[in-house]
């Protein structure tokens, strides 16, 4: 569903990415695994498009598409998903009403009717049964004052909802508590499925334990060292990453 | 970056569709301003001797006067000799049915989404419909009527209810005000009148809507309101105008009066021709707006929207005279392309335990200049009077600007004044963060600017409050990167 080739990105004046290679198949989870600095958020976010990357090599099909050649938007109603390491606040503007927009851009895209808000309250909160998210959440505006830990909840919650062929999830476990790990994990594994993939990027061997990927990969320096099964993460709970690095 | 840097580009090069010119045969007076010009509006008007007398004593104090320079605003030199201060429709319906309005008017206003039917209307709302410098209909006058309520043309209250003019007109912004007050005092044509008796709640929202059509032609309405003891409204003016390349001025006057335990509600969504993108033509809007709270316990809030006009220059203000009177202003300022506002409010504290909130929220894009300019006086004898004021601008792009004068006068020592003032850039990330879950970038920017403006729109009634982000949408129209 996903292949990057090759991928080579810029930022300022530095080459972040220096050549990633990384396929997905449809109905997997990847996760990806890193030192600080090292280009994971800088994935992620290329694939999403942001529009402060210069991408200088390489290629990316997703479902037989030049993502690369899409907008941010375009990518989005196509079903790619980022849940920000950082997601913003939007004041003013009420959690509800934005998704509800963002649902209904999609569902046009798609060809779909939009929702009302009578089935859009019925999707809505059988998502954050899911989630056991608190109610209020909903009527503030985007992340607007939200703990970290709520911000974190709220963009599962809205990968949730919108339900999309891929999920970049970054750093998502990044500031959870025990218990929220375990919910934000529930809500994860709930929407692992056939028709999906999930790329997780995460610093944490724990949250491998409730979401068991497929594949783990190693980004060192704006390239994907190792890969390798769910064992990968656990030797390098133990090794560190110097270990990967000396064996470049 | 440049992606949306473009797209606040094109937004700010959205067109202006209510910039149509209707045709219609015009009573115009010559060009210039004169002693006999006043008259002959006058006597047009069949004015009593009296008002005459008043527009004449306007007159001659204008011309000792010099036009204000200390807004934060720049123009060319406004040629009031040049000018025409009277264009009417020939065809004058009597005004008793609205049948007789000349349909060429009754198809504008339609296009403008104002049917001058009744039954078609949105019902809770009547309408004052002015035309250039006359009022040529005003709907559910007699079922108002039947309350007590007049709602009229300010001409047909000069005709019918004269005495009721002669004790306010004037009483909060006197004929010598201001150089633009002054202008509308001996020049005004028309604009409307309400009056709400003792203890009667207005039953659906008042409107006016103001259309400039004639070419050259200032426009200087007047309106005034007066709720009794008791007595509430709620009132909704929207203005438009013709897309012309030379600048054409709107000079009016507002004066709102509120007895013990009333209040008024008047809220403007503001749409005058902002010019083309490279600034030309325009509506030079020179506004001057202000009530009194006279009554104890009375409350008077004023609502504006200003979206359009290449310049606006207004401040509506509240005299808090009755103790325990309440004002409150929330405003949302949009300029784009070369628009420039200078606008803000004035809360004069005299009675005790006094009251106000200011909320102003501005917003720049494109080449626009936004000014917030408050003045919160607070007299000796106020004590216990109480000010918040908020004011939040918000950047779209980097080429436009925001300013803040906040103006404070305390005299009393138990006075409580707070002020709190932002100044934000809508984000390259908010933008990102909307797209990514799949809204344009345009709609990006509306929802973002919409919860920058919530706390206003929320006092808008609730079809105007739509209408208002429809307007603001299409203001901002290609205006982000
Ligand atoms: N817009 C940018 N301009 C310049 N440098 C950038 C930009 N974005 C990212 N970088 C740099 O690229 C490198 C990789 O950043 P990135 O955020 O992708 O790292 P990461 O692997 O996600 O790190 P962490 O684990 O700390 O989240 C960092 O050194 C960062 O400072
Ligand atoms: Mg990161």
């Amino acid at each position: 569903m996903l292949r990057i080739e090759n991928l080579h990105v810029r930022a300022g004046n530095r080459d972040i990415l220096r050549g990633v290679n990384l396929s997905i198949d449809i109905g997997q989870v990847h996760a990806i695994m890193g030192p600080n600095g090292s280009g994971k958020s800088t994935l992620a976010r290329v694939l999403a498009g942001h529009p402060e990357y210069a991408v200088t090599g390489g290629t990316v099909a997703y479902r037989g598409q030049d993502l690369l050649a899409m907008d941010p938007e375009m990518r989005a109603r196509e079903g790619v998903f980022m849940a920000f390491q950082y997601p913003v606040e939007i004041p003013g503007v009420n959690n509800a009403y934005f998704l509800k927009s963002a649902l209904n851009a999609l569902r046009k895209h798609r060809g779909e009717e939009e929702l009302d808000a009578m089935d859009f309250m019925t999707l809505v909160r059988d998502r954050m049964k899911w989630l056991d998210m608190d109610e209020t959440l909903l009527n503030r505006a985007v992340n607007e004052g939200f703990s970290g830990g709520e911000k974190k909840r709220n963009e599962i919650f809205q990968m949730a909802v919108l339900e999309p062929a891929l999920a970049i999830l970054d750093e998502t476990d990044s500031g959870l508590d025990i218990d929220a790990l375990r919910i934000v994990a529930r809500g994860v594994n709930a929407m692992r499925g056939p028709d999906r993939a999930i790329l997780l990027v995460t610093h944490y061997q724990r949250l491998l334990n409730y979401i068991v990927p497929d594949v783990v990969h190693v980004l060192t320096d704006g390239r994907i060292v190792r890969s390798g099964g769910k064992e990968l993460a656990l030797e390098l709970e133990e090794k560190g990453y110097v270990w990967l690095e000396q064996a470049v | 970056m440049s992606t949306s840097t473009q797209v606040v580009q094109d937004l700010a090069r959205r067109e202006y569709k209510y910039g149509f010119i209707t045709d219609v045969e015009q009573d115009i007076v010559p060009r210039g301003l004169s002693e006999d010009v006043v008259r002959l509006i006058s006597q047009k008007k069949n004015e009593p001797a009296w008002l005459l007398d008043w527009r004449l004593k306007a007159y001659r104090i204008w011309r000792t006067m010099k036009e204000p320079t200390w807004a934060n605003i720049k123009y060319g030199p406004i040629d009031y000799q040049n000018m025409i201060y009277y264009a009417a429709p020939k065809r004058r319906p009597s005004l008793e049915s609205l049948d007789e309005v000349d349909p060429e008017i009754r198809r504008t206003f339609d296009k403008l989404g104002i049917p001058l039917e009744e039954q078609k209307l949105l019902s809770g709302v009547a309408v004052d419909a002015v035309f250039d410098s006359v009022s040529v209909a005003t709907t559910f006058k007699a079922k108002l009527y039947e309350l007590g309520i007049i709602f009229c043309s300010f001409s047909d209250a000069v005709q019918n209810h004269p005495e009721l003019v002669r004790k306010y007109l004037g009483t909060v912004v006197p004929y010598s005000d201001n150089f633009f007050a002054s202008l509308n005092s001996a020049v005004f044509s028309d604009g409307s009148f309400a009056y709400i008796p003792k203890g009667v709640r207005c039953p659906m929202e008042l409107s006016t809507y103001f259309r400039i059509n004639a070419r050259e032609t200032g426009q200087f309405e007047r309106t005034l309101i007066i709720a009794e003891d008791g007595a509430s409204v709620s009132y909704l003016e929207g203005c438009t105008a013709p897309m012309r390349d030379e600048n054409q001025l709107h000079a009016a006057v507002v004066e709102l009066i509120a007895l013990d335990d009333a209040t008024i509600k008047y809220s403007t969504v503001q749409n005058w021709y902002p010019g083309d993108a490279e600034g030309r033509g325009g509506i030079y809007n020179f506004v001057t707006k202000r009530g009194k709270c006279l009554g104890v316990n009375s409350k008077i809030t004023w609502t504006q929207v200003e979206t359009g006009s290449a310049i606006t220059w207004k401040y509506p203000g509240c005299i808090l005279q009755g103790d325990h009177s309440v004002g409150e202003f929330y405003s949302v300022a949009t300029t784009n392309n070369w628009q420039q506002a200078d606008t803000g409010t004035k809360m004069i504290h005299l009675g005790r335990h006094t009251k106000s909130t200011i909320v102003s929220k501005g917003i720049s894009a494109g080449h626009g200049q936004n000014t917030y300019r408050g003045l919160v006086k607070i007299a000796k004898d106020a004590g216990g009077a109480r000010n918040y004021s908020q004011c939040d601008s918000l950047l779209i792009g980097d080429q436009c600007g925001a300013h803040t004068f906040p103006y404070l006068d305390i005299k009393s020592s138990t006075a409580r004044v707070e002020h709190e003032a932002s100044t934000s850039r809508i984000g390259e990330d908010q933008i990102f963060y909307c797209r990514q879950r799949g809204l344009s970038t345009e709609d990006a920017i509306n929802v973002i600017v919409s919860g920058f403006c919530k706390e206003v729109f929320r006092q808008l009634p609730m079809e105007f409050a739509v209408e208002a982000q429809k307007l603001l949408s299409i203001t901002l129209e290609g205006s982000v990167g």
